[in-house]
């Protein structure tokens, strides 16, 4: 019977638990056209909403005629501030603690800003109707740069803040000031500066973006007069959070509201915030009884359901003669559009823009954030990146290589001098955070070998040569980058939204049989967490992947979370799981101990089950325990095998990588082309290496594209420039550049397995390693820093500026 | 608006047919989507750049958001839920995004497998540079391509009778 | 983004079609592949209450080879020209720039009349059949017409075709045996329009430039024929100083407008790198034979 007995090994991979490429359960329907998006689901009697909205940047609204929308056979209503007024629903409150216009209040203050929520038959109708509705502007003065928001003159952006001198956030400077936040050691740090040897100054901008996942923004609502229950269907990144939001606002007692998120068809970001677009449709569901869905069309999504970066930072380094940094002052001034809708947690205005000092020992740092509006839109998030992550990563990488230049050092061997060592760790940053772990010289040593780093240094000293010569047209830039992330908000002494606090959760409940449905408070988009979180699962409990269902987005059945985003799942979530899985192997091993009529503390786990300390035949499968859990329990324990925990993390995780970045120029066309991309991660215990893979080629593709060319900009009236996929840069197959992965392991020491998160690490160390590409690249020619996005025509000015062209 | 009146527009969709009075303004994927339930095709765009609506028109790839359903009378029309074989069993491109990771979101999916599936029709034995070319009028959000391509050569390996093998790095 | 009502129509025929759109004048639309057209329709930018669709008139789904000249109809869609023999073999530029508009699944749609008759500055076709020489056969309620490619083009969207016609072919005469020739886009991305792009077409006695044309795509409202410019290679061994010489010309008839693209400088001086590397290309086409 020799072939019955099955190896360790093969009892391990039975279960596809963590560490296994395991397949991923999602694409069994998806790959068949069976995903669920929320514009898949269809209601009965089902009505159809959309905007009317401004032509405007800022104006006055004079007068909103519906009549003939109202003739139009088929439209039910025209909802406008008006109607929204008797409900108290024509404002709402953002997540970072101001007001924004649910529906145009007598004013616009952004382009394409709503002003009446139409609602018809279909969404044919619905269009007609909006061709008809008339609105008379009265056009006001226009401010879209952020640098004459607090212009003396500056018109006045707000004036439902008429006389209020503080905000949110303390006290507001002028009266298209939202706050300033301050941390770090200003003296010290001054004084660093002024005993410096050397300083670097910059202003480092990071442009306007828009995370534009494939899926826009989208809401179906369907009210229940009879019940006094809402169902609310959504392309929710944080369902219970948009609960508690529709309940504060609606009054709607939280037990009536269902919130369900479905598939999403991709978040980045764009789906946390609370958008018109649900508060309206669910306003109309009640008006008119009937289920109204929402669908914003990709203009739509890029000009008005919120944006990312727009962060304007003015960097200092302090350095000594041989390279060792001294201090960091960074100045930011960031324009959060016409609203603070900035989707941070509550207490952070600025995010944890605080990681700015990077990967690097700054023994002092100040930082300065100046929050101002613009007649843009509102929002502000976390575009596939951890609240405002990117923008100090991108700051750091870039003045680290400015200092570099300045020195006349190697950016690679800069940052190696300053890396906080392996064992400053637990190490306390000077802006305030405890990084958990690292071992940034080995990650750094081993891309540098990886990719021939001083090999491609020498191609690169020829090339110039060459290019000196008159005898190539390209120049070539190495980009180096190591980039520390702050991720898995948050620990509630730190982090909340609207009060509360950022926990996540995990309910796993075991059959009679042994299989396993299991309920968390995150909400995938893509990250395939039904595979993931099983593998967590099976490897806590040996129980096969397979036989585990994971179930996230409806709020009546998932335990209360804090949703997907800031690459907080695996930090927070997934702790959760593992959590949860403890607590039921607790309560196994009594069970088991019971069966095998031994006590507990002579048992000790075995993949998939417990066994006899110096036993190893005496053994009870998890399965076996399930059964016994609810059939025969040991006497005075309660029968059933589940659990449920909610996790509320001691710190952050801090993820971190070395990506380099090859590229050549045409100067005369200012081409760049990517010769090679290599992106070392380490985000501690590797779940499921497939996916992280999978997630660093799709992030390193976003932080192509940003860093290229992606650019949401105005004109000077305020007018949103190429909101559609023919301007705004998302790079196809042909322009993506080919990617190469590798990885180190730190496990983070305070998490339940180890692991740290990774979905956004490409995107915050992408960014920069592009751009030092291109800084790189010309730097040889006197350059010190130059703006993205390095689109062609960009680049091609700057080599026009050093006279390249003859 | 005037009142303007349906007209037949009677296809062939996966395999059956299929007859309705449409507007003639009614747009093919909401056409398929809300007249004939089958949702797999998606609107991303709704500027023909994103290839999320793509399905088989007798035999060519088309963006259905930017065409009239009046336009496809009579034609022969393949969606994502008319890609299994006859049989059943999964497509070689099905199985081949799954097995590669070819897809995180799902969103670009469907219309990625069915231009994949024309592509490989006019081109059984693609090259990356080829796969590439002919996926561009399909964006994905999520996955940066590179496993798509797989997924891709994947498939056309199965279809020609041999065993995929990816490429070293 | 939903178009407004029309009504729809589908002739057999090109009188047809002539016909409908006389009936129903300046509220009437012809259309093909539609990619121009429904897009603009979402957005509400145009609004016409009949469509007459030319899809259904198989006569102008055809690629003719009448010797001397190449007659390719109208609806012959840019998948098609890619595919054709005919074409890879006499006008190999054709293919060339098709495979440079748009994407795969635009391509199937996308119509070389449409391309070249709706007056769309961003449009690649135009600029080609002037290179190329080529003539519009334009079908109205009085007969047939031919306009040249060169005389077409008046301003943005507006061409020298009546309401009430339809351009019904495409007749371009094709170069001799051995011609060179490039298309050189500078884009974006694949789904772009040009920053700018030149069609060349040569041909050369020895080393010699025997004759020459020159076009520029999206850098002015109009295609542009580079007259200067194509008449100051004729006769060179087309050397660097020749090259410069004349993209500096066909530079100098650009009016590119700023857009999400570049400046206006950017895109006029990349009119002249395109012309100069098209130039290029073309001759070491001509010279090798590829």
């Amino acid at each position: 019977m020799n072939e019955m007995v099955i190896t360790r090994a093969e009892r391990e991979a039975r279960l596809e638990g963590m560490g296994c490429k395991r397949k991923r359960v999602e694409d069994v329907r998806f790959t068949q056209g069976k995903g669920q998006y929320v514009d898949d689901i269809k209601l009965p009697g089902m009505l159809h909403g959309d905007f009317v909205r401004s032509q405007y940047a800022h104006a006055n609204i004079k007068r909103i005629d519906a009549s003939k929308a109202l003739a139009l056979p088929g439209v039910v209503a025209v909802i406008t501030a008006e109607e929204l007024k008797p409900l108290g629903l024509h404002w709402m409150p953002t997540l970072a603690g101001d007001v924004q216009a649910v529906l145009a209040d007598g004013r616009v203050s952004f382009q394409n800003q709503e002003i009446a929520f139409v609602v018809a038959e279909n969404r044919y109708i619905a269009d007609d109707a909006i061709q008809l509705i008339e609105v008379e502007y009265e056009e006001l003065p226009v401010i879209v740069d952020p640098f004459r928001a607090m212009d003396p003159d500056a018109p006045v952006l707000r004036p439902d803040l008429a006389g209020k001198t503080t905000g949110a956030h303390g006290p507001r400077k002028h009266h298209n000031h939202i706050f300033e936040w301050t941390i770090g050691d200003k003296s010290a740090t001054d004084d660093a500066f002024a005993n410096a040897e050397v300083t670097i100054k910059e202003l480092i901008s990071y442009h306007r973006t828009h995370p534009s996942p494939l899926e826009t923004c989208q809401c179906l609502a369907s009210f229940d007069k009879i019940k006094g229950e809402l169902t609310l269907y959504g392309t929710f990144q944080a369902p219970h959070v948009i609960r508690t939001v529709a309940s504060l606002l609606s009054k709607i007692p939280e037990h009536k509201i269902h919130v369900i998120a479905p598939d999403i068809g991709g978040g980045f970001g764009n789906k946390v915030g609370a958008y018109a677009g649900y508060i309206c449709s669910i306003v109309a569901s009640i008006v008119t009884g009937l289920p109204v869905k929402w669908v914003e069309d990709r203009m739509e999504n890029l000009s008005t359901t919120s944006f990312a970066r727009d962060y304007h930072m003015t960097t200092e380094i302090a350095a000594t003669k041989d390279g060792k940094v001294t201090g960091l002052r960074v100045h930011v001034l960031a324009d959060h559009g016409a609203f603070d809708s900035c989707a941070d947690p509550s207490k952070w205005p600025a995010g944890f823009m605080n990681i700015v000092t990077g990967s690097y020992d700054f023994p002092v740092a100040h930082l300065a954030v100046d929050g101002v509006y613009t007649n843009k839109a509102p929002g502000g998030v976390a575009y596939r990146c951890s609240f405002r992550v990117t923008e100090a990563a991108y700051c750091i990488e870039r003045a680290m290589d400015i200092l570099a230049q300045k020195l006349g050092m190697d950016p690679a061997d800069l940052r190696m001098k300053n890396f906080i060592r392996r064992e400053q760790f637990p190490y306390q940053s000077a802006l305030g955070w405890e990084y958990d772990s690292g071992d940034y010289h080995l990650a750094m040593q081993k891309a540098m070998d990886a990719i021939g780093y001083r090999e491609l240094r020498a191609e690169q000293k020829a090339k110039q040569e060459a290019f000196r010569r008159g005898e190539t047209r390209e120049i070539m830039g190495i980009g180096v980058t190591f980039f520390t992330e702050i991720v898995g908000a948050g620990p509630s002494k730190n982090c909340d939204i609207l009060g509360v606090a950022m926990f996540d959760s995990a309910e796993i409940r075991i059959h009679p049989t042994g299989s396993i449905i299991a309920r968390m408070g995150s909400k995938s988009q893509g990250q395939g967490h039904e595979t993931t979180w099983a593998q967590i699962i099976a490897t806590e409990l040996g129980i096969p992947a397979d036989d585990i269902m994971i179930e996230e987005g409806n709020t009546d059945t998932a335990p209360y979370g804090l949703g997907t985003y800031g690459s907080r799942s695996t930090p927070v979530a997934g702790a959760a799981i593992a959590m949860a899985a403890r607590k039921i192997k607790n309560k196994a091993q009594m069970i088991a101990a019971h069966l095998l009529e031994v006590s507990e503390y002579d048992l000790e786990w075995d993949i998939d089950g417990f066994r006899v300390k110096g036993n190893p035949e005496r053994v009870k499968t998890m399965k076996e325990i399930a059964w016994a859990a609810y059939n025969s329990p040991p006497p005075g324990l309660e029968p059933g095998l589940e659990a449920v925990n909610y996790y509320d993390p001691p710190n952050m995780t801090y993820p971190f990588g070395a990506y380099f970045c090859v590229m050549d120029i045409d100067v005369d066309t200012g081409v760049a082309k990517i010769r090679r991309f290599y992106a070392l991660d380490d985000c501690g215990t590797r779940i499921n290496p497939m996916i992280i893979e999978g997630q660093v080629h799709g992030g390193l593709t976003e932080a192509f594209a940003i860093a290229m060319g992606q650019e949401i900009k105005y004109d000077e009236m305020g007018n949103v420039q190429g909101a559609s996929f023919m301007d705004f840069f998302l790079p196809t197959a042909v322009e993506t550049p080919h990617w190469e992965t590798d990885f180190t392991v730190t496990p983070s020491p305070h998490h339940p397995i180890g692991a740290k998160g990774v979905g956004e690490s490409p995107n915050v160390g992408g960014v920069p390693a592009f751009s030092n590409a291109v800084n790189d690249a010309f730097g040889f020619l006197g350059t010190t820093h130059i703006q993205m996005p390095h689109d062609a025509w960009r680049v091609w000015e700057v080599a026009r500026r050093l006279g390249l062209h003859g | 608006m005037s009142e303007i009146d349906t007209i037949p527009v009677s296809l062939t969709v996966n395999g059956r047919k299929v007859q309705r009075f449409v507007e003639p303004r009614t747009l093919l994927i909401h056409f398929l989507r809300e007249e004939l339930n089958l949702t797999g095709a998606h609107i991303g765009c709704e500027t023909s750049h994103c290839g999320a609506c793509t399905v088989e028109i007798d035999g060519a790839s088309v963006k259905s958001c930017t065409m009239f359903a009046v336009q496809a009378n009579g034609a022969s029309v393949t969606t994502v839920e008319g890609l299994a074989n006859a049989d059943g069993t999964l497509h070689a491109l099905q199985e081949g995004f799954r097995q590669m990771h070819g897809l995180q979101c799902g969103f670009c999916t469907p219309g990625m497998l069915m231009r994949a599936k024309v592509l490989l029709s006019e081109n059984p034995d693609p090259t990356e540079e080829e796969i590439r070319f002919g996926i561009a009028g399909n964006l994905c959000r999520c996955t940066g391509y590179q496993n798509i391509v797989k997924a891709i050569q994947y498939a056309a390996a199965k279809l020609n009778g041999r065993t995929y093998q990816e490429a070293a790095e | 983004m939903i178009p407004g009502p029309f009504v729809y129509h589908r002739p057999a025929s090109v009188g047809e079609a002539v016909g409908l759109l006389a009936a129903h004048g300046e509220d009437a639309r012809p259309f093909a592949g539609g990619h121009s057209l429904i897009p603009m329709m979402k957005l509400r930018m145009a609004a016409p209450s009949h469509l007459v669709d030319l899809a259904g008139i198989s006569d102008l789904a055809t690629i003719r080879d009448e010797g001397s000249t190449v007659v390719i109809g109208a609806t012959v869609t840019q998948a098609a020209l890619i595919r054709s023999d005919l074409l890879a073999a006499r006008l190999p530029i054709l293919r060339e720039t098709a495979l440079q508009i748009a994407d795969p699944q635009i391509r199937t749609k996308g119509t070389l009349g449409g391309n070249v008759a709706n007056g769309d500055p961003g449009n690649d076709m135009p600029a080609l059949m002037q290179c190329l020489g080529a003539t519009y056969v334009l079908a109205g309620p009085d007969g047939s017409r031919e306009v040249a490619a060169r005389d077409f083009y008046e301003a943005a969207y507006f061409t020298l075709l009546q309401p009430g016609e339809i351009l019904t072919a495409v007749r371009i005469p094709v170069p001799p045996a051995g011609h060179g020739y490039a298309y050189e886009k500078l884009k974006r991305k694949i789904g772009d329009y040009a920053t700018a792009a030149a069609a060349v077409v040569l041909t050369l006695d020895g080393s010699t430039v025997a004759s020459a044309a020159i076009a520029l795509t999206n850098v002015a409202s109009t295609p542009l024929f580079a007259e200067e410019a194509s008449r100051l290679v004729v006769g060179t061994s087309l050397d660097a100083a020749t090259v410069k010489a004349a993209a500096e010309a066909a530079k100098a008839i650009t009016d590119p407008a700023t857009d999400g693209r570049g400046t206006a400088e950017y895109r006029r001086e990349m009119a002249g790198v395109m012309v100069a590397r098209a130039l290029v290309k073309a001759a070491d086409r001509a010279r090798t034979g590829a």
